[in-house]
Parts: C-alpha cells; structure tokens; sequence
C-alpha cells in the first residue's frame, strides 16, 4: 500500500507544477532557471521558519512569535554590527542563533512548565519582542550605510551559482530532513502530536519535547533574523510585521496537521515554496496583489479540507471480509 | 398528582424478558425488574452483570432487542432520552454532568427553563423554581451561586434537583455515593427517604452492602446479563445476596497454567500517596501472575500509576531484583523493566501516523540507535521479531497503523511492551469491554507471558477473572491492603467480603 504521505506531498508538488505552467504560458521568463532561482532564494526564510514551525505544529502546539523573535534578533545584531563592526560572521551568526533559541526555550518553558496553552504564550511573548525592539533601539532604523560590508553581503555572496541565503535554507531542510527521519527526537515529536496520551506511557516526556520544538523554531528564527536583516539591509521594529501567519499558512498549505502528529519536511518545504511562487508570480503576470491574498487563501482552504477527509478516521471494521482485503 | 403509598402492589415501571445484544456480547438475556412508588430498589451485581445497560435502556439511550418496558401498566417505547424524560424517568449518573461556568439554577432548567410570553428565559421564575427545589432537597446554598464555587457533594445535590425538575416519578441513582465522605452519604440518604415519602420510584445501584441494608427495600439480582432473584431486603441477610450476586458463574474456561513461580523480582515497601494510597507493601515473584482486585476507587490505578512514575508517591521504596530503584517518570520505570497498558483504550492505543514498525519500536529506541541516529534496518528487525510472535497480520510494516482492524492495533500495542523486554507487566483492566472471544485469547496471551518467566500484575474489576488466572490476590479499600488471597482463600464470597468491608459471618453481626 502507497503511503499518505508522499501521495499528499505528490499533489502539492503536481499543483506547483502546473501554477508554473499557467504562468509561463503568459510570461515564458519566468520559468527561465535564473529567475527560478530568485523564488527559491526569496522563498528561503519561509522555507527556514516553515520547518521550525511545523516542528512545533506536529507536538500540537503553535509558534505565533517567530516573526517578532526574528525582528528582535535581526536588530539585536544590525546593532552589534554597528557597535563592533570587526565581529566575525560566524561569530554573528552563533549570536543570532543563540539569542533565538533562548526565546524559543522562553515560550517552551512556559508552556512545559506553567501548562498555558501556546497560542497564549507565543501571542504574549510576539509582543513582548516587539516592544523590546522598540525599548532597544528608541524606534530608530539600522540603515544600510551602518552595517558593514561584510555583514550585509554574506547571505547575498554567490556559491556554486546559488547565493549563500539559499544554501543555508537548503541546508536547513537536509538537517531538519535528518533529525525528523533518523533521531530519536524527531520520533518523539510525532509520538507526542500522534498520541500524547500513549507518548507518556512510553516513557516520553511531552512537555519536554514541546519544549525543545520551540527551541528549535526559536532557533532557525533567530538565524532568520540576521539573515533578513543582512539581506534587506535594514532593521526597523516592524521588520516581518504578520510573517508569522504566512509561516503558519505555509505548514497547512503543505499538510502538517494542525491538531499535530501528521506531516513531513517535504511538505512544508513545498507549501513554502507553492506561497513564494504565488507571491513572485502575480506581480509579474500583471495580476493584482489583492489575488494574491485570495489565492493563497484558498489554497489554505482547499488543503485544509483536503486533509480533513484524508484524516478522518475510518469506522471499526467489522466484516470479515473487508479485513481481508484491506 | 394522586398520592402513592408504599403498599400499593403493582409496580410503576416494570422490565419484562429485556434482552440487549451487542456485536458479541449478549448485555441482558431476558431479564426483568420491577420498581414500585415509595420504595428503594436496589439493583446488585458484579462488573459486567447489565446493571449500566439496564439504565441507558430505562433512560432511553439504548432500545432493548426484544421484551416489553411497562408504565403503569401500559407498554411503552422509549427510544430517545426525551421519551424516558416525558414518561417521568430520570437519572442521576455516576459522573455528574454539569456545567461550571453557569449559575445553580441554569444548570438546573437548562434545556427546559421556563419562558416568559416573549419566549426568552424567564429568569425570576427559574430562580424561584430552584430555590424551591432546593430547600426540598435540604441543600444549603443558593440557587444564584455559580456552579464553580460547590464542592462535589453539593454538585451532586444540583444534579438531584436537576433530575427533580422534571417532576420525575421514577428516580435512577447510578453509584451515587462514589465520590461522597461519610457526612455527605448520611445527607443523602436523608433525600432518599425524602423522596421515598412523595412516593417517587427509586432505582439505586451500588456496590457497597451498607447502603444496600440501609436504605433499600427492595433488592433484584442480575448475573452475567440474567436475572437471577429478587425480594424484600427485609426477607434476605448479606451471606444471601452475596452467593446470589456471584453464584457458581467462575466456570468460564481459563488457561491451565503451572503454577512455578521463581524468585522475587519486584518488593514494594510502604509505598503512600498524600491522598490516594496508603502503605502498600507487597513482592511478586518471576513467572507469577498478581491479581489486584477492588471496588471502583479503592485506589488501585492510583497506586499503578505511581508504581510506573506518573505520580509521585510521598514514602515508599520500590526493589528490583533486590536493588532500589527510583522511578522518577515513566522512561525510569520502562528502564527499569516496568511497564504499564493503561485501562483507557484511547491512551493505551497506537501513536496514528507512524507505520507499524515506528509504534513498535518507539519504546526501545535506545537499542534500535547508534551515537544518536536510528538505524531502520535494526527497527525492522525487532518489530519482525515481536509481529511474528504475536501473528500481527498486516500487509506491511511500513503500514500506518491506523489502516489496521482494532484487534491487530491491540496486538501493536503489546508487541510494543514486550520488545522493551521487561520484567514486569502492569495490565489494568485488560479485558475491560471485550467479547469473550478476544477475553480468552488475552487470558490465553497473559498464560503464556508467565510462563515465559514475566512476572504479571492484573488489574482487574472481573471476579471470575481474577480468580481463574492469579497466583495471588491482593484486595485493595480505601486505598489500603485489605487482604492478601492466595490457594483455597480465593473464592469469589471471600474477594467480595474484603472488597467490601462486610465482616465474615463467624464474627457476629455485620455493621
């Protein structure tokens, strides 16, 4: 027997394909390689916070601050940058890394430990970091000509034809690939979301892992955060203002189920990758980005739904004869 | 209304040849009972006798397959609550369903408040209807308080008036006093008495045979879904009921096991829970099968519970092959060779979404990984192993399990204990709500663990099966030991006598 998963990823994969089609058959460049490539490397902190966020979804949780933990972190370096502009990259990116994941452990420890329920937690704690922004910085931009060269040309620097923005993402997704597949944490966080029930009596501790999940979302926002402060070359308080709901709508769109336990890192690759084509796509074939907003929509919708009969449980079996050919 | 004593002879309700069939199981064979105005009739039996059957059917939640329900005489059907509602049947269940966040008399008048001519709720009425219904109920709080701030006696006494406000003439208590402390029984038993004298009809089912003696006037008996007697309590003393309530019903077949048990493997030393337990001591023994019976919240999932790390027990030590071990969380108890299948099929059910290979193997991945990342090979390998010696029957293993039949699941579930290769294995309630058929074959299952050299803690509720397959029992009240059975001792009188608190006849007058 063919397994869900693939078949869900398939169809999404089958629906990008033909929104590419559609548009090419109106404007041929945009499928030209080159241009493909710009999507991917637009699409790649989606496709980054996407796969800390479905990690978070799958243990039956949700993680609204991404967006402000990855404004909060991207100003917190621009600002270091400034301060010492000398400081190594690497040296950056361990900081961006770090400053995320504490925040992440933030809304893990609440949630693990005072049980509050997350949309709670990740909403209080979003604009908390939105107003430590604005206490850091006293409202004031991080412009261009403050960083330096080395700061803001790091994630644009070209490797083997692909910019090092889309390397860390494509990276990202082969280490999340590993851990969701191989580890004994990925099979927790599936156990957890699957079953919480179960997960405990089999020795796994659930608000541990839903603690870890956050931080591994807090993480990759925190990395995020320097990566788009690098690239657009600016900080501001309102930096990735409501990006939070395209990662959450990037899970759905790629069938991570949002009452957790169901979903893979295909899928929320592709979901990321089906809003960035929507997103790059509209503008350029003259359609208004009021379309955007309706297509995308609907296609949360449409793979909602989907999902919704794809997952419903099936009745007892009761004939014999339906238990045996199943 | 006209009024009703309790001499008047012909019954209001009256349950004639009900049979209920369930997908293999056969609830209640031709049983009849009887419910009379002014009186208390007490409904006895054993787990499994159709006592809970025999409500939904008289509450209308399920429709009898055959046999004939009488009010007053007239053959009725009722096929939906609101039928039973109608024909003056209420019921006050076990687990009380009310709401908290909503004042007394809402939860009182809810689905049936009274209007006002514009059709909206007619608030001042409702208040004086409850607060009215609540002084004849002798309780001592105000219809206006919300439901959040009573204790759990006092929200029984809101579901009583809630069942009340129906102008019932038949009232079915369901174990009313499970979750009751002594004060709180004595004040119930006032309103038994009290509605006895406006002559409502009254059903009361319980386990306990004080209560029994103390309010109930009349008695039936059910066994197995049949009916086996009824009477005048007056007419019967305890010894009686108790040998009809069990009669010679333990010859269901049990698997023939050599009795060889080996060393100790587990020691239990006063092991006590602020609330729940107290002093539990006990050793079980390599290949030995250790029943654990009680009534319904003497305490023993509670003590499993902490046995296995969920809960953490004030004072107790726990030995392992002699060593002590603490067991902190559920992992210390797996590593220590403990585990535990829950009673609650939804939480002891495969994780839906992981392949068979995945469920199987979730607990032992520690063996299945090297320097932290799974080795599938090895996963295969140990799920094989433990499929094939439950013959697991499924296309694959790389099958979500959620495609498979519910028997095939259960077996998931055990290959899944069995493949952390423990020591010991808690099983609470193990056959709780399955046909005979699959009982046999858990029973056949738990025979052949033992005798692979498992040592088996059982908990169950099932006289017959607590008898045909321990070694030993211990009886758990209150959350204390009552008694240790093993050999001639285990008879179904003497489990039921300690379950119970009844003192042995010998001893002079029961309390």
């Amino acid at each position: 027997m063919i397994r869900m998963i693939p078949v869900r990823e398939t169809i999404l994969g089958g629906a990008i394909l033909v929104l590419l089609l559609l548009i090419a058959s109106r404007f041929s460049g945009f499928v030209a390689p080159s241009n493909l490539a710009n999507v991917f490397n637009d699409t790649a902190p989606l496709i980054i916070l996407a796969l800390g966020q479905m990690v978070v979804i799958l243990t039956r949780c949700i993680d609204l601050s991404v967006a402000a933990n990855l404004a909060l972190t991207g100003m917190v370096v621009a600002m270091i940058n400034v301060a010492m502009p000398g400081l190594p990259i690497p040296i950056i990116i361990v900081i961006a890394i770090s400053l995320g994941a504490i925040m992440g452990a933030i809304n893990g420890v609440l949630v693990w430990k005072l049980a509050i329920p997350p949309i709670v937690v990740t909403l209080g704690t979003m604009t908390i970091f939105r107003g430590l922004i604005f206490l850091i910085s006293d409202g004031k931009w991080v412009n261009s000509h403050e960083m330096s060269p080395a700061f803001t040309g790091f994630p644009r620097a070209v490797l083997l034809g692909l910019p090092v923005l889309s390397w860390i993402a494509i990276m990202t997704v082969i280490v999340f690939g590993i851990m969701m597949a191989r580890t004994q944490f990925g099979r927790s966080i599936f156990a957890v979301g699957g079953n919480p029930h179960a997960a405990v009596y089999t020795g796994i501790n659930v608000g541990k892992t839903q603690f870890w999940a956050f931080v591994a979302s807090g993480a990759l926002a925190g990395l995020t955060g320097y990566l788009w402060v690098a690239r657009y070359a600016v900080a501001y308080v309102d930096i990735a203002g409501g990006f939070e709901l395209e990662v959450v709508a990037a899970c759905v769109i790629g069938g991570i189920s949002i009452a957790g336990g169901i979903g893979s890192v295909g899928g929320a690759v592709l979901g990321a990758i089906f809003l960035g084509v929507v997103k790059n796509a509209l503008p350029v074939v003259n359609i208004s980005p009021f379309w955007q907003l309706a297509i995308s929509g609907s296609a949360i919708l449409i793979a909602v739904a989907f999902n919704a009969r794809a997952g419903r449980a099936k009745g007892r079996i009761i004939l014999k004869s339906a238990e045996t050919t199943q | 209304m006209m009024t009703r004593t309790a001499a008047n002879k012909s019954p209001v309700v009256s349950m004639d040849m009900i049979t209920k069939t369930f997908p293999g199981v056969k609830a209640l064979d031709e049983v009849s009972l009887d419910l009379y105005a002014g009186q208390v009739t007490a409904l006895v039996g054993e787990n499994g006798a159709g006592k809970s059957t025999t409500v939904k059917i008289l509450t209308g939640i399920y429709r009898p397959d055959g046999g004939t329900i009488r009010i007053d005489g007239e053959p009725v059907s009722l096929t939906t609550p609101n039928d039973a509602s109608n024909a003056g049947i209420t019921a006050i269940h076990q687990e009380t369903v009310l709401f908290d966040e909503l004042s007394v008399a809402e939860n009182i008048y809810i689905g049936h408040a009274p209007r006002t001519r514009f059709g909206l709720i007619d608030k001042a009425e409702m208040h004086r209807a409850a607060a009215k219904l609540l002084t004849e109920i002798g309780a001592p709080f105000s219809s206006h308080m919300q439901l959040r701030d009573l204790g759990i006696a006092n929200k029984h006494l809101v579901a009583i008036a809630r069942a009340l406000s129906v102008d019932a003439r038949v009232v079915i208590m369901d174990e009313p006093t499970a979750a009751l402390s002594h004060k709180e029984i004595e004040e119930l038993y006032e309103l038994v008495e009290t509605l006895k004298s406006q002559g409502k009809a009254i059903l009361f089912i319980s386990h306990k045979f004080d209560e029994i003696f103390r309010i109930a006037d009349r008695f039936t008996v059910f066994r197995d879904g049949a009916f086996v007697s009824d009477g005048m309590i007056a007419d019967i003393d305890e010894d009686a009921l108790v040998t009809m309530m069990v009669g010679r019903s333990v010859d269901q077949i049990f698997p023939s096991r050599k009795h060889d048990v080996g060393d100790e493997v587990l020691k239990v030393v006063g092991y006590t829970h602020p609330t729940e337990f107290a002093d539990i001591t006990f050793s079980l023994n390599r290949g030995e099968i250790l029943g654990f019976y009680g009534l319904v919240g003497a305490g023993r999932s509670e003590f499993m519970q902490s046995l296995f790390g969920i809960t953490k027990p004030s004072k107790g030590v726990c030995r392992i092959n002699g060593n002590i071990s603490v067991i902190r969380s559920p992992a210390d108890a797996v590593k220590n060779g403990i585990v535990y299948v829950p009673e609650d099929r939804g939480k002891q059910g495969a994780i839906i979404g992981l392949p068979i290979f995945q469920n199987i193997t979730l607990p032992s991945l520690g063996r299945t990984s090297r320097n932290g990342f799974l080795r599938l090979a090895e996963e295969f390998k140990l799920a094989r192993e433990y499929s094939e010696r439950l013959d697991l029957r499924a296309a694959s293993l790389d099958q979500d399990v959620g495609n498979l039949s519910g028997g095939n699941q259960q077996k998931v579930v055990i290959a899944k204990w069995l493949a952390t290769q423990p020591q010991v294995i808690i099983l609470d309630e193990p056959t709780k709500g399955i046909d005979i058929g699959s009982k046999a074959a858990v029973h056949e299952f738990m025979a052949e663990l033992a005798a692979q050299g498992l040592s088996v803690i059982m908990v169950s509720s099932e006289i017959p099966e607590v008898i045909g397959m321990s070694d030993r029992v211990i009886v758990m009240r209150d959350g204390l030991i009552a008694a240790e059975l093993a050999g001639n001792e285990l008879t179904p009188e003497t489990l039921v006598r300690h379950a119970a608190g009844i003192k042995q006849s010998a001893e002079g007058v029961v309390a």
